[in-house]
């Protein structure tokens, strides 16, 4: 099993080739900005409502 | 004021108050009518709609069935547990953000309020024919309050719907368990107990002792992966909180074959110019919150600082922890059934895992020859027509996920998860079936609720706050694949999404007073969806 790294503690005792958390992608920083950004997720609250609502009229 | 205005006025007020004298007299008179003709004259018989448990799908079968059937007609709920509990917030009692009472409401002053006659009580038999004594069916409970406890009691009824829910089977696995080694937030008590047991982990981290913490599922049969899933991040969310990540080593254990399986096989979504499985993105999140994972185990035994697991692959492994949170696998409650002469018919009304046969397809099938066809869409007993189960009481056909088995024939995957959006809407539907048959208004069911036809939508917490948390919020159709109309992932992917941020916490903790403020039968309940 895996030793894991935390994002963004670049040195070479985090880096880990040839074990599990060596491969999946991680999002950048940009990415994580937007998943907490106020404005941004206010807007997803929008579009996720509508997204569950169409679900909820197709039973 | 002009006289002749003050006297319009007047006779106006006296003319509205005489009018709502009339309609109050007309409408009680009518009631009364209606009273004595369809109860006491005979025209209709009053019949009776049992229902056995009161959660999320036995309480939104009942007050459907309340709504829409007159007076004239009896719901009786039997439920163990006189409170009614919101079970997708136990993570968050689970972790300390809400507190057990926040969760739960009793369950009495609702069903006082909307006519609907309770009993707390266990249901221990069923006798679909009755006894020697009487054709009537009818359902032999045990009260568990603290007035009647332990008194047994004979309930008739004309329709029974099983909404029992799961039986939580802990002694399916050596250890495991709050009676054992490991803690659970199936219920809000074991939420509660899970919660002073990880403040107290924090006490030990800050201090400077490193722990290890390991959540998951507790044995190769479990389902709800999501649960575990959620309860896992906002573990990590609070340690973060407390400022002792750093002291505390996280593992997730779980029978899926990869992350991201959730019971449901998965599934793909569209995103950044890919069709891109679930696995992808969950393994993304594994590891930017730094926690490692263990899949394909079947968990043995736990004991006070040791997991022992079996791999896919046969080999018997082995994990330290200082806590571990794994939930049990899942059976049905155990009920009897009998018939008239006292000749024991439960294999014939239940599945060997207790849940109850519906109108599912049975025979064994091998993973390639298994249609959307096999699932239930009335969930009618085959064997009596006016028994009926929902939720998590009735038996899947099979699994979702591939069946996979280790050398040694040790089943490990994940069985289906029947989550709150279809358990309600399953429960509304059968509902409505069996009020029409009682106002006389169909002779057999015509609505339809199979998994194979219906969408859901899912909201997993990630972390508990209202500027800083997470959730993932997913969506999809439908829940059971259906290759033929979708060859290439079983899923409509227009229809199948699934994204991560503040905005789901938001949604998660809007349904929790949502989802309470209906159970409640608050005014407008009916607005909420299931």
């Amino acid at each position: 099993m895996a030793g894991c790294a935390r994002i963004g503690e670049n040195t070479m005792e985090t880096r880990k080739p040839y074990e599990q958390t060596y491969y999946p992608p991680v999002p950048t920083k940009l990415t994580k900005f937007f998943r907490t950004n106020i404005f941004y997720q206010f807007f997803r609250f929008v579009v996720l409502n509508i997204k569950m609502l169409r679900m909820v009229r197709k039973h | 004021m002009n006289p002749f205005l003050y006297r319009r006025i007047t006779t106006l007020c006296n003319c509205a108050l005489l009018c709502s004298l009339l309609l109050k007299f007309y409408t009680v008179a009518l009631d009364k009518i209606f009273q004595t003709c369809f109860n006491k004259s005979g025209l209709q018989n009053m019949a009776r709609l049992l229902i056995l448990g009161a959660g999320i799908a036995g309480q939104t079968a009942a007050l459907h069935a309340r709504k829409r059937l007159g007076r004239g007609h009896e719901v009786v709920v039997v439920s163990p547990n006189s409170k009614w509990n919101w079970i997708p917030s136990n993570i968050w009692v689970g972790t300390g953000y809400l507190k057990p009472e926040q969760v739960v409401f009793p369950l009495a002053p609702v069903y006082q309020k909307t006519g609907i006659i309770f009993h707390q009580a266990k249901a221990v038999s069923i006798h679909p024919e009755g006894d020697s004594g009487s054709a009537t069916p009818f359902v032999t409970i045990e009260h568990t309050s603290e007035s009647k406890s332990g008194q047994s009691e004979n309930v008739y009824y004309d329709y029974l719907i099983n909404a029992t829910g799961p039986k939580l089977n802990f002694s399916a696995t050596k250890g495991l368990g709050p009676d054992g080694n490991s803690l659970s937030v199936c219920t809000y008590l074991h939420a509660g107990e899970t919660a002073k047991a990880l403040q107290s982990l924090v006490q030990k981290m800050k201090k400077g002792e490193k722990q290890t913490l390991i959540i998951g599922t507790g044995h190769g049969n479990c389902t709800c992966q999501g649960a575990a899933f959620e309860y896992l991040f906002n573990v990590e969310h609070e340690l973060r909180r407390q400022e002792v990540r750093e002291k505390a080593k996280i593992i997730w254990i779980s029978n899926e074959q990869e992350l991201g399986d959730f019971g449901i096989g998965g599934m793909h979504i569209s995103r950044g110019g890919y069709i891109t499985h679930s696995k992808i993105f969950t393994e993304s999140l594994y590891t930017e919150r730094g926690i490692e994972w263990i899949t394909r185990a079947h968990v043995k035994e736990v004991t006070k600082n040791e997991i022992s697991y079996e791999t896919i692959e046969g080999e018997e492994k082995t994990v330290q922890h200082d806590f571990a949170m794994l939930l049990p696998p899942f059976s049905g409650v155990g009920l009897k059934a009998f018939r008239k002469d006292g000749t024991e018919i439960t294999t014939d009304l239940f599945a060997p895992n207790s849940f109850m046969k519906v109108d599912a397809d049975y025979s064994a099938k091998a993973y390639a020859d298994w249609r959307p066809e096999d699932w239930p869409k009335t969930y009618q007993s085959p064997l009596y027509k006016n028994i009926f189960a929902v939720g998590i009481a009735f038996a899947p056909p099979h699994a979702i996920s591939k069946p996979m088995f280790s050398p040694n024939k040790t089943p490990i995957f994940p069985t289906p998860p029947r989550t709150g959006m279809p358990s309600g809407v399953m429960a509304r539907q059968v509902a409505f079936n069996i009020t029409d048959m009682m106002n006389g208004k169909a002779e057999a069911p015509k609505r339809h609720a199979s998994m194979a036809n219906m969408g859901a939508a899912c909201i997993a917490s990630a972390g508990a706050n209202f500027f800083n948390g997470t959730a993932v919020s997913m969506t999809m159709f439908p829940i059971i694949p259906d290759f033929g109309k979708y060859p290439d992932t079983g899923r409509d992917l227009q229809y199948t999404s699934g994204e991560i941020g503040l905005a789901g916490h938001w949604i998660k903790h809007f349904l929790h007073y949502a989802f309470i403020y209906k159970a409640k039968a608050n005014p407008l309940w009916r607005v909420v969806p299931e």
